[in-house]
């Protein structure tokens, strides 16, 4: 590379093009089994449930659950794709080549977090469509419905790269989006509007920062939400600079990459 | 002209107390072929790790071609390859895939006629797009080489290049480390097998416990540190060493057929020719001698006990 350069692009080519093909190398892992389990959730909560709760803020249970299911794999695969891309090197030992390449920080983020995102994205335009099939939509914000998507998905991609830095293990790998992640985004109003909990439990829930996530989302498609859209906005935001505090702070110690 | 590559008062501590290197030192000559020996956790793999960007050091400075690692490290690393010990790759890669990832990586932009070009001198070709789990060990070891190459280093770490190596690849790759020297590559090596050093090295540093404690020129390090031994098979078995010899230090085999003289190279006054005549006089007499140089196993074996 010309080392007087800004940035070495090719690096973050090659690196993206490696997750990319990852993804479509277990394409039944990476993008057919998520389809599966929305599909049996439209199927148990959709039909089981919408048989009984008809409506929410008037939109039909199906169509409310949409968005709901979309970020809840959305956030699940953003952090397990970016957790395993960063971890997986780093077992096998080929994580020496990355960290010998003349490849700065920022490029390094980029590539995986990038990739990551994408594949997760793509991940939420299918399960989009795959709802479609199921439930009429309507997205009455189409350029906040993909500025969520987007902003999610790299919100949790660094905050899965922060995971696969931090783990030691395949079972750390996992802890966290298991003990956390996922009760939280089941807790987190994907299912239900949390104007339908008892009244401690509502105050309790806008601790969980999912909700904002969720209903953020669900107002671009309808345009109703359990708490401001601008307050979603500038929750997910907050968690974002969090992130990339943590992900330079990683990076200026070399917090188990480089000691 | 400068050295290509310059190691000044290098420490490593590692976070659990460990101290990996103590104040190392070291020039390496552009061109060169420069063994590193030490004994298992001399330290050889933490300065090379420093050195490649891999671990942070806790003082000292590095610079390649001028290029300080940290301020520079774009222009610092560019220029080097690294091998290291163990077979890290992505297993579900192919050949041809991880060579060009490793390429990109350093920022080169994509050549696939020197890419083939690599995987045909390493005898990879027929194998582009086996994955790299599909390879025999043998075959991994010259992957990882492949990709150390494929970004086209001046310089080069091979960290035990041919361990688990059998004898006709390791031949080879000698041949291959021999043919980059050519073309202008520096090649800094550790190794276990001794031999490797001595067969290729033009000069040879010894690490212990964290401490570089010698770097010579290999042929004058065997020079100035060997010893040569000269056997001879008596005629007829002795039961002791004559009296008449005892200036000698010789040393008598079990059987009493074979004598050992050991003495310097340097030694001024080796004393080969007044032993044989002492012998004749002695009445001892001799079927055949031969002598023998050290080898630098031998002086590397006697550096490490010569150690505190």
């Amino acid at each position: 590379m010309n080392p007087r350069a800004a940035m070495n692009l090719r690096a973050v080519w090659a690196i993206y093009r490696v997750e990319m093909a990852r993804a479509f190398r277990t394409v039944l892992q990476s993008i057919i089994s998520p389809v599966i389990s929305t599909s049996l959730y439209f199927v148990v909560f959709g039909s089981a449930i919408g048989s009984r709760i008809t409506e929410i803020d008037g939109i039909s249970y199906g169509a409310f659950i949409v968005p709901g299911l979309i970020m809840l794999s959305l956030l699940t695969q953003s952090i397990s794709n970016a957790s395993f891309a960063i971890y997986f090197p780093k077992f096998v030992g080929s994580i020496y080549e990355l960290l010998s390449a003349p490849v700065s920080y920022l490029e390094i983020v980029i590539a995986y977090v990038g990739g990551a995102a994408t594949k997760s994205i793509i991940l939420g335009l299918i399960i989009l469509a795959t709802a479609s099939l199921f439930v009429p939509l309507h997205i009455e914000h189409p350029f906040w419905m993909l500025a969520f998507l987007i902003l999610t998905a790299v919100t949790f991609s660094l905050f899965g790269f922060i995971i696969g830095i931090w783990a030691k293990s395949f079972e750390q790998l996992q802890l966290v989006p298991l003990l956390i992640v996922t009760p939280l985004t089941f807790l987190g109003g994907s299912f239900y509007s949390i104007h339908m909990l008892p009244g401690i439990w509502k105050t309790i829930t806008l601790f969980n920062p999912v909700v904002y996530l969720i209903s953020g989302f669900r107002w671009s498609f309808y345009g109703k939400a359990d708490v401001s859209v601008g307050i979603s906005l500038g929750m997910t935001l907050v968690f974002l600079a969090v992130c990339i505090a943590i992900v330079a702070w990683i990076f200026r110690t070399g917090y188990r990459l480089r000691n | 002209m400068p050295s290509i590559l310059s190691i000044s008062g290098v420490s490593k501590t590692y976070a659990t107390g460990f101290t990996a290197l103590k104040e190392v030192s070291l020039d390496i000559e552009r061109g060169e072929i420069f063994a590193l020996l030490g004994p298992n956790g001399a330290g050889k793999t933490t300065l090379i790790s420093i050195v490649c960007g891999i671990v942070n050091r806790s003082s000292g400075t590095v610079t390649v071609d001028g290029h300080d690692i940290n301020k520079d490290y774009r222009a610092a690393r560019s220029l080097i390859g690294l091998v290291p010990q163990e077979l890290t790759i992505d297993a579900f890669e192919s050949v041809w895939a991880t060579v060009n990832y490793s390429r990109g990586l350093f920022g080169r932009p994509a050549n696939p006629a020197f890419v083939e070009k690599v995987l045909r001198d390493l005898s990879l070709w027929d194998k582009k797009d086996a994955k790299a789990i599909t390879l025999s060990g043998g075959m991994k070891r010259r992957l990882m080489i492949a990709k150390a190459l494929s970004h086209e280093p001046r310089v080069l770490f091979l960290d035990e290049p041919t361990a688990g190596v059998d004898v006709e690849l390791r031949q080879d790759m000698w041949a291959m480390v021999r043919r980059l020297r050519e073309d202008g590559v520096t090649i800094i090596l550790t190794t276990h097998y001794i031999e490797e050093a001595e067969a290729m090295a033009d000069r040879v540093g010894v690490i212990n416990r964290g401490e570089i404690i010698l770097v010579e020129d290999k042929a004058e390090l065997m020079l100035k540190l060997g010893r040569k031994e000269m056997r001879l098979e008596l005629r007829a078995p002795l039961g002791s060493v004559p009296e008449g010899l005892s200036n000698y230090a010789l040393e008598l085999s079990p059987d009493g057929n074979q004598l050992t003289y050991t003495y310097d190279n340097q030694s001024d006054r080796p004393g080969v020719a007044s032993l044989i005549r002492d012998l004749e006089a002695a009445g001892v007499q001799f079927r055949d001698l031969d002598t023998k140089n050290s080898s630098l196993e031998e002086i590397f074996v006697n550096l490490l006990r010569q150690e505190p």
